[in-house]
């Protein structure tokens, strides 16, 4: 077909334009520059993630020929359909709907969790609701606070299923299902199961794009002030990767600002005793898994060996593919690494009593929270970490505090743990664990320098990617997958002899940590993602180290505490075991 | 409940077997056929208590919350054992305004039991229903395939009555 076949005409608000067949009224409008509200609508899309309930219709606007009401995420353009975004009918359409929602919606936006981060509520205000006009009979629903991470109150669901889009779709878990039918209809887990009792991988997608306050992360900030405000409590903060490239837009600054320095300089203001950096974590758990890979190909296996920093992954591979678990590499996460050390290493040189320590961690993620609560990851009866908090968390207690972030000067971390390289800060996007663990590993391998650090092939935004990379001779294969719903794939394919890979890593949200369920919200603009991706990896180009294994502190703690990669103290503190899971 | 639900070992084994069996029978793509699977189960169990639901998607390689998702979407399953006799009364406008709630009170008094709940002596299941359609008949009630219309308040002993008998007769 001649594109000229597929093109097709109309009007918008009067203004001619021509779009392709298939185009729905929200595109075409938007390509005449006319913007509709929506809201149940959600397009995602170089990630796959469509939304297409069409349920809220928040969005109609009127077909001028017909005289009805159309909702315009999902009706198609037909040639000659005359649009009117802004008549009366169109209007006061909308506001029908929306009214219909706010009379079924507990209102108490003041102490919402998503105050001034909601849709819901953002469209009251855009279209100029005074009033709520009908009186609906309203849902009573326990809210559910069983898990570590995820806060889940029904009464403010819109039905919208963003939610079950994400965690069907797109993660392939499937927790969350409509359940019942018409006025009844409620998103819940099977049987109304507590969200802690589910295969629930804390992923926090589902949160990610829920417009309102009915998904939220489980806040624990204060049970954070609480310790800071305990004088006996050393407490301790690390930040994570792709925290310091979103953070910044909580306080108008552009996607992908990095403000690594004024979020030291916020923690130590809040009252942090010791600020240290993920990142640092992010350098050990590189020699520690290249050690490992190197140590899995001269023994023979088993191959291939997957990253094990995600905790929403493992948990999703502990359920889904128990008869796998012995090809995540046993290296604990960042976060974990850190933690542990902190209450070892850093305590003794620094004559604490473990007891006393308080490890806090912001992290772009809500799956940390449920992954700080496992007992594998503690150490003689110490959680590595005690507390996580998202990225989100962290913007609001800086604000509660009344610190004027933008005016704060750039400080740097606290050794012994604060040093790191640009192997560690590119940990916060899809390849980038892979990519830092390659450098490494090749060193390692061939006893050589690696001249040419970066490995372009590794990067992009595909769900699913392969590289090989050549070591002395033997050619290593790579695969990568962001997205769980990916990472299926990947393991089907492993676990069937289909496909054959050395090394994997795979990150359950889209982009990688930089998309993680705890970063600001991106309200469904994947260029924000973009831009944060594009920072992570400005700030390893802008790094003099970009090897973990020549990152001075790492060597540091070898030398004094931990000897070599993979002894047997760093066995004990620095890896961990998994344990397979009925998924329900 | 997590517990309640991962045991399967309080389900009639043999029942079990027959339903792998018919499972394994199918053609083509099992999710399509939960439906199918629901409905054999239903006809073996009876109902659908929850670790059937989670068994079942265990099998079909899906999710149990997209199985429960299905099974609560239609009337037709139940995730609680069921009487003999279905007794639904319809709560729709035109029905609720001509004392439909009147006479779902006396109902549940007449057969001792609690909405939705069956009935002690395996007879009865009485729920409330939205609209069903009939609203000149209001107000509504049905037991199993049968429709009562403009039914008062003093019928509705009469009614039940004959259904406890019926039962009698036919045991
Ligand atoms: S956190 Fe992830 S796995 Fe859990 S319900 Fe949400 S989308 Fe699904
Ligand atoms: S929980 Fe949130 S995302 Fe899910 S359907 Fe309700 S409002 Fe939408
Ligand atoms: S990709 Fe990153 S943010 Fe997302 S669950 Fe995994 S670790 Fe957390
Ligand atoms: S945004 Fe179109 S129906 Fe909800
Ligand atoms: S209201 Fe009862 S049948 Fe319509």
């Amino acid at each position: 077909m001649k594109l000229i076949d597929k093109m097709i005409n109309c009007t918008v608000n009067g203004m001619d334009i021509t779009v392709e067949k298939g185009t729905s009224v929200l595109d075409a409008a938007a390509k005449a520059g006319v913007h509709i509200p929506t809201l149940c609508h959600l397009n995602l899309h170089d990630l796959n993630a469509v939304n297409q309930s069409a349920n809220c219709r928040v969005c109609v606007v009127e077909d001028e020929n017909s005289g009805r009401l159309v909702p315009s995420c999902s009706q198609e353009v037909y040639d000659g359909m005359n649009i009117e975004t802004d008549s009366l009918k169109a209007v006061m359409g909308r506001r029908t709907s929306l009214e219909l929602l706010l009379s079924n919606h507990p209102q108490d936006c003041l102490t919402c969790i998503k105050n001034l981060d909601c849709e819901l509520q953002s469209l009251a205000h855009e279209m100029n609701i005074k009033e709520i006009h009908y009186q609906g009979e309203k849902m009573k629903h326990p809210i559910d606070t069983t898990s570590q991470a995820i806060h889940k109150d029904p009464n403010k669901c819109i039905m919208c299923r963003r939610c079950i889009t994400m965690c069907n779709d797109v993660q392939t878990v499937g927790v969350l299902s409509p359940l019942k039918r018409g006025f009844d209809v409620v998103v819940a887990t099977a049987f109304h199961m507590d969200m802690g009792d589910t295969s629930c991988t804390y992923c926090g997608q589902c949160v990610s794009v829920c417009p309102t306050g009915a998904l939220a992360e489980m806040d624990a900030s204060s049970k954070v002030w609480k310790r800071l405000n305990n004088p006996k409590k050393h407490v301790i903060v690390q930040v994570a990767p792709a925290v310091r490239v979103a953070l910044g837009e909580e306080f108008g600054y552009d996607p992908g600002e990095i403000s690594t320095g004024k979020i030291v300089s916020a923690l130590r203001r809040l009252g942090f005793d010791t600020v240290f950096d993920t990142n640092f974590g992010a350098d050990l758990t590189i020699v520690e898994e290249a050690k490992e890979l190197v140590d899995r190909i001269e023994g023979g296996g088993p191959m291939p060996m997957l990253t094990s920093c995600c905790p929403a992954w493992v948990q999703f591979i502990e359920q889904q593919f128990p008869e796998l678990l012995d090809v995540p590499s046993t290296c604990k996460s960042p976060q974990s690494m850190v933690g542990s050390l902190a209450k070892t290493y850093y305590a003794e040189q620094n004559n604490i009593d473990p007891e006393d320590i308080t490890m806090v961690s912001i992290m772009p993620c809500v799956a940390k929270k449920a992954e700080a609560a496992r007992e594998e990851l503690s150490v003689e009866g110490h959680y590595n970490v005690d507390y996580v908090l998202t990225t989100r968390e962290l913007a609001r207690m800086i604000k509660e505090a009344a610190i004027d972030f933008k005016t704060l000067r750039d400080d740097s971390f606290d050794q012994l743990l604060g040093e790191s390289t640009g192997a560690a800060a590119i940990f916060g996007t899809t390849g980038g664990v892979i990519e830092a663990a390659s450098r490494t590993a090749y060193e390692m391998v061939t006893g050589k320098e690696l001249k040419k650090v970066d490995f372009k092939d590794l990067r992009g935004i595909d769900g699913i990617r392969e590289a090989t990379i050549e070591m002395n001779g033997t050619k290593l294969r790579i695969g990568i997958a962001h997205e769980l719903g990916n990472a299926r794939k990947l393991l089907e394919d492993i676990r069937d002899g289909k496909s054959h890979f050395d090394a994997i890593e795979i990150m359950a949200c889209p982009g990688g940590c930089i998309g993680g369920g705890g970063q600001p919200y991106h309200h469904g603009k994947s260029e924000i993602l973009k831009k944060r991706a594009e920072s992570i990896y400005k700030i390893d180009m802008g790094s003099e180290v970009r090897k973990s294994h020549e990152n001075p502190m790492v060597k540091k703690v070898y030398k004094d505490f931990l000897e070599t990669p993979g002894s047997k103290r760093a066995k004990e503190l620095l890896h961990t075991t998994y344990s397979a899971k009925e998924r329900i | 409940m997590r517990k309640e639900i991962l045991d399967t070992t309080t389900l009639d084994q043999e029942g079990l077997k027959k339903l792998d069996a018919y499972i394994e029978g199918l053609r083509g793509n099992k999710e399509e056929q939960l439906i199918h699977v629901l409905h054999h189960a239903q006809q073996i169990f009876g109902y659908l208590p929850k670790n059937l639901q989670w068994y079942i998607a265990n099998q079909l390689n899906m999710p149990s919350a997209k199985v429960n998702g299905v099974v609560t979407f239609y009337s037709l399953f139940s995730e609680e054992p069921r009487g003999k006799y279905t007794v639904s009364v319809c709560m729709g406008t035109a029905c609720f305004v001509k004392g439909a709630e009147k006479v779902l009170d006396r109902i549940l008094e007449l057969t001792k039991s609690e909405k939705g709940k069956m009935s002690d002596d395996g007879l009865f299941t009485v729920q409330d229903v939205r609209c069903i359609g009939a609203c000149g008949l209001a107000p509504v009630v049905t037991i199993n395939e049968k429709v009562y219309g403009n039914v008062k308040i003093n019928e509705v002993d009469d009614i039940i009555r004959r259904y406890k008998r019926g039962d009698q007769h036919a045991s």
